[in-house]
């Protein structure tokens, strides 16, 4: 197995090692949430992919799509491997990031990132879907998952007194990402389309390149503090709390408590739940309420969701500092039981309001969901792998990326080819998603405190540390 | 070691600089996204 010092690399590349990210005194640890946000409100964009795929149904035929060009079935398959290659790569990269840091980690990822887009580029121009499978959906979604994990361990070392809020602030990007991509994207197209050309090629060189440079200044910024630096005033606390340890868990140690599992879950059910409403927000506003929500408002709709989605990422992340993760977790599943439930009941009561309201609150609790993950993980196994634990934990996100959308459209087709009407189609799928939110609910009341033979000592940590 | 939360003016140039970065996209995409949510409530 490789060591710190031996995963340093020499000549141009040494300005990327550990070795060369550690702060010097005086540096202000405010500055690493930012770099944290170069990455993450670019690697946000995924959730603004669909913007491309109607154009990208008309790259032949420019006003219309032509027979050759490609379909909205094929083109669906390019966010769908992006997201399992996020998956894939913030598993099998975390414990090769804790040992490179962060900075070559986040460099990596913006070449992927950025890369992805170029090649993506390269197979519009082309007409190859299969380049584009390949840049955006393998290539880039590498890049996805290796960005969205590379600052959590960085971010929980800065801010041992606030992790939750922390980290918190990065997840926010995510969430954001897509509010900055998809209005760019459509200007972008605009500026590049001509006549003869719907203007994706441009306008994935420009994303490519722009995105690049963000994440490199991410990376540039970036700094891991030094060996015992702790915030003024904070004292770590000498014993674990109940549900805070004190104590290490090896990532691969990790993988054998019944703890890593019932997180799994946790997180599993509470995105399964929140992509499924997500995903059909758009249609079942217009649905549930004919004649008021117009498509367009249906959008407005949609992005607001979006803002929320963001807003609870730092929202409940700080808030979880304060009141604790297994607590903040018990709202979730409860308020989101409770809100699921009862979004039927807007439709037949007609109140737009609290429609809009409830679903904003549901989606605080879809993102605050990811944001509060890695400070739990934290709490539960420790710092010292808590980015290797974070990235295998993703493998929940792409589960629940599937099995959402799968579960949503699937009940909805049921019903519907079963006579009941397209506006109460939604009420049996919002109460299945309840009742997941109930499974979630139980699997978060059985966490408890890891086993401390699982626990690292002393010597074993000394040497993780050196090694 | 110095604490970090004693911010230099060097320090407090940087900090501006690097979260106007990230800041002004963000509240660029924040108010487009207000803007064509407004059309909800008309």
């Amino acid at each position: 197995m490789a060591t710190a010092a031996q995963a340093d690399s020499g000549g141009l590349l040494h300005w990327l090692d550990r070795s060369h990210t550690v702060a010097k005194p005086g540096f202000s640890r405010w500055l690493v949430p930012p770099a944290a946000l170069c990455v993450h409100l670019c690697i946000g964009q995924v959730y603004a992919f669909s913007v491309f795929n109607l154009p990208m149904t008309k790259l032949i035929g420019i006003t219309e799509s032509a027979p050759d060009d490609w379909k909205l079935t094929e083109l669906g398959w390019i966010f769908s491997i992006a997201i399992v290659f996020l998956g894939l790569a913030a598993a099998f990269t975390g414990t090769w990031l804790d040992r490179v840091g962060p900075r070559k980690a986040m460099f990596t990822a913006a070449l992927c990132f950025g890369g992805g887009f170029l090649i993506s580029a390269l197979g519009v121009y082309l007409h190859e879907l299969w380049i584009v499978y390949l840049g955006y959906g393998v290539i880039g979604g590498c890049g996805l998952g290796l960005g969205y994990i590379s600052p959590v361990k960085t971010l929980i070392t800065w801010f041992p007194d606030r992790p939750g809020m922390a980290t918190g602030m990065a997840i926010m990007g995510f969430g954001g990402g897509a509010m900055i991509a998809s209005p760019l994207s459509v200007w972008l197209m605009d500026y590049f389309s001509s006549p003869t050309d719907v203007g994706v090629t441009g306008t994935f060189i420009t994303m490519g390149l722009i995105y690049m440079f963000f994440m490199l200044v991410g990376a540039t910024i970036v700094r891991v503090p030094a060996q015992g630096w702790a915030p003024e005033g904070y004292v770590a606390p000498a014993e674990s709390k109940k549900m805070v340890t004190t104590a290490h868990v090896h990532v691969d140690e990790a993988l054998k408590t019944p703890q890593f599992y019932l997180l799994w879950g946790v997180l599993c059910l509470n995105v399964t739940a929140g992509i499924g409403v997500l995903g059909q927000a758009s249609a079942m506003s217009q649905e549930m309420f004919p004649g008021q929500i117009t498509a367009a408002a249906a959008a407005g709709f949609v992005g607001l969701l979006s803002l929320f989605n963001m807003i609870g990422r730092f929202f409940w992340a700080s808030t979880s500092d304060y009141i604790g993760r297994r607590n903040t977790y018990m709202i979730f599943f409860a308020l989101g039981l409770a809100l699921y439930a009862a979004v039927p009941w807007t439709g037949q009561t007609g109140s737009i309001i609290l429609f809009v309201a409830f679903y904003c609150i549901i989606m605080t609790m879809y993102g605050g969901g990811f944001a509060t993950i890695p400070a739990y993980l934290r709490d539960i196994f420790g710092v010292r792998y808590v980015g290797a634990i974070h990235g295998r934990l993703l493998t929940a996100w792409s589960t629940a990326g599937v099995l959402g959308p799968v579960l949503v459209n699937y009940i909805r087709e049921y019903q519907i080819n079963n006579g009941v009407p397209k506006a109460d189609a939604y009420s049996v799928t919002m109460y299945i998603m309840a009742g997941l939110l109930l499974v979630g609910f139980l699997l978060n009341w059985l966490m408890t405190p890891v086993d401390k033979k699982h626990h690292m000592t002393e010597a074993e940590l000394k040497a993780s540390m050196e090694g | 070691m110095s604490d970090s939360e004693n911010v230099s003016g060097a320090n407090t140039i940087k900090l501006a600089l690097a979260w106007s970065f990230v800041g002004i996209p963000l509240i660029w995409g924040v108010l487009n996204t207000l803007t064509k949510a407004a059309l909800l409530f008309q």
